[in-house]
């Protein structure tokens, strides 16, 4: 853009003190846009390269979008956005989108579709849905989603009689860590994020958490804060993570063993008398219950079980106590591991109630306070399902978001009844559940598959019927409830049309609504203005000024509403049955589980094999992103990081490609080897996400390789159903 | 007149990768061509090892070689310090590639002329800073005016130790590294 002297004085006239140099100098989306004239606009909005719902902002030239900068208002970016959320636009005008509504014309996985209408798709899966409701039940028609597009289709299913609905986000993913907290202080450790006050941490303990290559904005922001502050990090991980790099004390522990610190910490906290005692002795229950169970982990015990020396067992935690209580154990996200992991975060919860960090500063922050009016625009309730869902399992805390491979299970065997369609929704199951065989199968077994996405994956090909939902930069969604410290509300917004014939989820969840002869259920008026109508009434509800959100500042604060920490008359309320933080739990003594953690040794990897275990690249969100232009080109494919002396052993060279395979003698796509220092000698590690096996995307297809594909075992955690993907074993086969 | 200059707080920086991709968007940079980038740099063996984040652009020097080689003029100093790139003079003969010591600059293969990191000039007339501080999640750029004693620069270079890379070579560069290491137990 030409530099304008006018422009700039209208900027800094408007911005707070016109100070040069600000970061960002806006005020309102349509001042700048004003003062800029011409064709330019800056529209307001949150971004999804991720879920972690930044505040963006648009900014658009002749009804193209330009640049996406992170809104200074919103919490979760703070005015940055990541490489990432910097990418959008690559989405956005990426050829390889799904252009068009589309009917598979030939076999199941061969790819052969054909173009077809709005109406005739719609039309298409309104009377499959149908036909399969009438014959085997509403309950037959089941539903996976991940982001925004879900809450449109459960509306439906919902509608329809059916409470088949799962996220992957639930059982292959955060939902143990969730159930965890909540037996212990009757509150998740955070919906928008993890409540952790890192800010003001002196010690931050990092257990299997990876800051830095698992990229949620404001949380790195804050992280970074705390290392130049010269907080003390405490990473336990097998590989030198980022994170292990900035840390005090790197632990590379043996993996499968974390709840084996984790225990010696406790009794080490206990018997040395580091606990909190006044706080342990008005906010809890179980405490004798847990130093009892604990006693038998000793640090010599512990060094022995985790291969880490008893010295930094124990100076770790005691460094941990000198700060307690501003210091914090973050509860980690991605819990899925051994299929124990539920006890594993129990143990992290119970150690950060002795340390007393819940609502104290440093530690986690208590919930924001806010109330928001119930809204559902007059929609009727919805119809009792006629059949119990199926998505908990045998699970007896199996948690609302469901549990996917239940869904898979019962869809392969019809038990307790059938499971005849599929509306997946954003979410590339291939890559996201363990075993593909067994996604593969029960796709194979529906009479209908109905696709909403943004892009051909490999589960998108699958489909029946495909239909292409367009991206967050081109539709409106919800208006967000943030809760960070403080309770606000962010909009999401179109910066400009919906290109090719792609529609938004809520528009075509509306109109299979209409189309199923549910209209009652349906978006209030016809037209795409419905939704934001309908966003208007629901700001209202809640008596948030809707123009303040989608004109000006793109979020809004509720005041009042941050009271982070506890103080005289400022009461944590923990929605336990006691009403207190549950050391030791009497519900999962009720099912039958260990009502304090305790230690069970998970299986190692066989002779000249390997563990497989995975993670995050800053650049990329899962599968979704790696076709996407600029972040492809930053990070293309993975590599397998195998310790040097290993490979040495084995005779392979810093980036020689190899093959793995695992123990059920699945063979990935080839793949680079990094020969590094950085991983223990058992294990090796790769970034998840990659190996498409998708034609249709371009850039992604066959670059590099899938964990997914390895991680054909899993172990069900018995009280929520989460799947530990981390119990595969893998050789490295050189001839690739 | 202002004096510009970055520092790099590596303590702070998370290899995220936000401050490459605002870069590339902001200056249409194109595939496979960066005006920054994002080193990690490891070392020692297991276990005991470090980490040196290390950011590195155009280092703005103030005895550029680019700019003394460069037989159009093209590559010449503006009064804010800046090494700046008139592409209207730039006949693409790379000289100022071979010359530059950190290798950070580019041919741009479709326009012909040759491209690196301008503190993104237009954004400073705007009075915004540079794409890559704006949005470096780790807040660790850090860019302002050395002439300046109350600018953030200014304040950090007085109290904390820093370098430059290849001081050596005698371009005396304006990018400033701070804290290189974390800071150990
Ligand atoms: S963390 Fe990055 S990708 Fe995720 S919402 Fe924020 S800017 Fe977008
Ligand atoms: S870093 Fe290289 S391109 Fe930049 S001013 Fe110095 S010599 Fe020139
Ligand atoms: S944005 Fe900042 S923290 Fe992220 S890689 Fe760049 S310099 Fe480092």
């Amino acid at each position: 853009m030409a530099f304008s002297r006018r422009n700039f004085l209208k900027y800094a006239a408007m911005s707070a003190g016109g100070a040069v140099l600000a970061d960002t100098p806006f005020i309102s989306a349509e001042a700048r846009a004003k003062a800029e004239g011409g064709n330019v606009k800056y529209v307001p909005t949150s971004c999804e390269m991720c879920f972690w719902k930044c505040g963006a902002v648009a900014k658009v030239v002749d009804g193209k979008v330009v640049k996406l900068e992170g809104n200074p208002f919103h919490p979760q970016s703070r005015g940055k956005l990541c490489a990432r959320g910097q990418a959008g636009i690559g989405q956005l005008y990426d050829e390889d989108r799904l252009k068009h509504p589309m009917i598979l014309d030939g076999p199941r996985g061969e790819g052969k579709y054909r173009k077809a209408s709005w109406d005739e798709a719609l039309t298409l899966v309104a009377e499959k849905m149908k036909a399969i409701a009438e014959k085997h039940g509403p309950e037959a028609i089941a539903m996976m989603s991940h982001g925004s597009p879900g809450d449109y289709f459960t509306n439906v299913l919902k509608a329809m009689g059916s409470r088949n609905i799962a996220f992957p986000s639930f059982a292959q993913c955060k939902g143990i860590r969730d159930v965890a907290w909540e037996l212990t202080f009757g509150h998740k450790p955070g919906s928008s994020c993890e409540r952790v006050d890192m800010e003001n941490s002196r010690v931050i303990v990092l257990l299997g958490t990876h800051l830095g290559e698992n990229m949620h904005n404001s949380q790195n922001q804050e992280f970074a804060e705390a290392v130049s502050r010269g907080a003390k990090i405490i990473c336990v991980d097998p590989r030198y993570s980022t994170a292990a790099s900035k840390s005090a004390f790197w632990l590379p522990i043996k993996p499968g063993t974390d709840t084996a610190l984790l225990l010696a910490w406790i009794n080490i906290v206990i018997s040395e008398e580091l606990y909190d005692k006044e706080y342990v002795e008005k906010y809890t229950v179980g405490f004798d219950e847990v130093k009892e169970a604990v006693a038998e982990y000793t640090p010599e015990w512990a060094a022995q079980e985790t291969e880490l020396p008893m010295r930094q067992i124990v100076e770790a935690v005691r460094e941990l106590c000198r700060y307690a209580p501003n210091v914090v154990v973050h509860p980690g996200r991605h819990y899925s591991w051994y299929g124990n992991d539920t006890q594993r975060a129990r143990a992290v919860a119970i150690l950060n109630a002795l340390l007393g960090t819940w609502g104290r500063k440093g530690g986690m922050w208590l919930p924001p306070k806010a109330k928001f009016a119930s809204f559902n625009d007059g929609n009727p309730a919805y119809p009792e399902a006629s059949k119990p869902p199926v998505i908990k399992g045998n699970f007896p805390f199996a948690g609302g978001e469901g549990v996917t491979q239940a869904l898979r299970d019962t869809t392969i065997n019809g038990k307790p009844y059938p499971i005849k369609a599929w509306l997946v929704a954003g979410t590339n199951l291939m890559k996201s559940l363990p075993d593909q065989r067994l996604t593969r199968e029960a796709i194979d077994s529906l009479d209908f598959f109905v696709a909403i996405d943004l892009f051909p994956t490999e589960t998108v090909m699958l489909a029946d019927v495909i239909l292409p939902e367009c991206t967050y930069l081109e539709r409106h969604d919800g208006l967000f409830k943030i809760k960070t410290r403080e309770a606000g509300v962010a909009i999401r917004q179109p910066a400009v049309e919906p290109m090719y014939e792609t529609k938004p989820a809520w528009w075509i969840g509306s109109e299979l609504c209409k189309k199923l002869g549910l209209k009652e259920y349906a978006v209030k008026g016809d037209g795409m203005d419905a939704w934001e109508d309908r966003m208007r009434r629901q700001a209202e509800a809640w008596g948030v000024d809707f123009e303040q959100l989608s004109k000006h500042t793109g979020y809004v604060t509720i005041p009042d509403s941050e009271k982070p920490y506890i103080t005289e008359d400022n009461q944590p309320v923990f929605g336990t049955f006691s009403e207190k933080i549950e050391l030791y739990s009497e519900e999962l003594e009720g099912e039958g589980f260990d009502p304090v953690p305790q230690y069970e040794p998970v299986e190692q990897p066989p002779k000249n094999m390997f563990r497989l275990i995975y993670g995050r690249s800053p650049v990329h969100t899962f599968s979704r992103t790696i076709n996407t232009q600029w972040l492809w080109e930053l990070h293309k494919e993975n590599e397998v990081w195998l310790n040097k002396k290993e490979a040495e052993r084995l005779g392979i060279k810093n980036g020689q490609y190899v093959v793995l395979e695992n123990q059920d003698g699945i063979r990935c796509n080839r793949i680079k080897v990094k020969a590094t220092e950085r991983i223990r000698q058992d294990c090796v590690y790769m970034v998840h996400g990659f190996g498409h096996n998708a034609p249709r995307l371009s850039r992604a297809n066959k670059s590099g390789a899938d964990d997914q594909q390895l991680i054909s075992k899993y172990i069900e955690d018995p009280i929520t159903g989460g799947t530990g993907m981390r119990v595969n074993f893998v050789k490295i086969i050189k001839e690739a | 007149m202002p004096r510009y200059a970055m520092v790099i707080d590596q303590s702070r920086c998370i290899g995220c990768m936000a401050c490459v991709v605002a870069c590339k968007r902001e200056n249409d940079v194109p595939p496979e061509n960066y005006r920054t980038r994002v080193l990690e740099i490891v070392q020692g063996t297991y276990p005991t090892l470090t980490t040196e984040m290390r950011s590195e652009l155009c280092n703005h020097c103030d005895n550029a070689p680019c700019v003394s080689i460069c037989p159009t003029g093209a590559s010449h100093h503006e009064e804010d310090g800046t090494v700046q790139i008139d592409r209207k003079k730039c006949v693409g003969c790379k000289a100022c590639i071979t010359s530059c010591p950190y290798n950070v600059r580019y041919i741009n293969e479709e326009h012909g002329y040759a491209d690196k990191c301008s503190f993104c000039q237009h954004r400073l007339r705007e009075g915004k800073k540079p794409a890559c501080v704006a949005t470096c999640v780790g807040g660790s750029r850090i860019f302002g005016d050395l002439d300046d004693p109350e600018s953030e620069v200014s304040k950090i270079l007085r109290r904390v130790g820093h370098r430059v890379l290849k001081k050596e070579v005698g371009t005396g560069p304006n990018i400033y590294y701070i804290n290189q290491y974390p800071k150990r137990a």
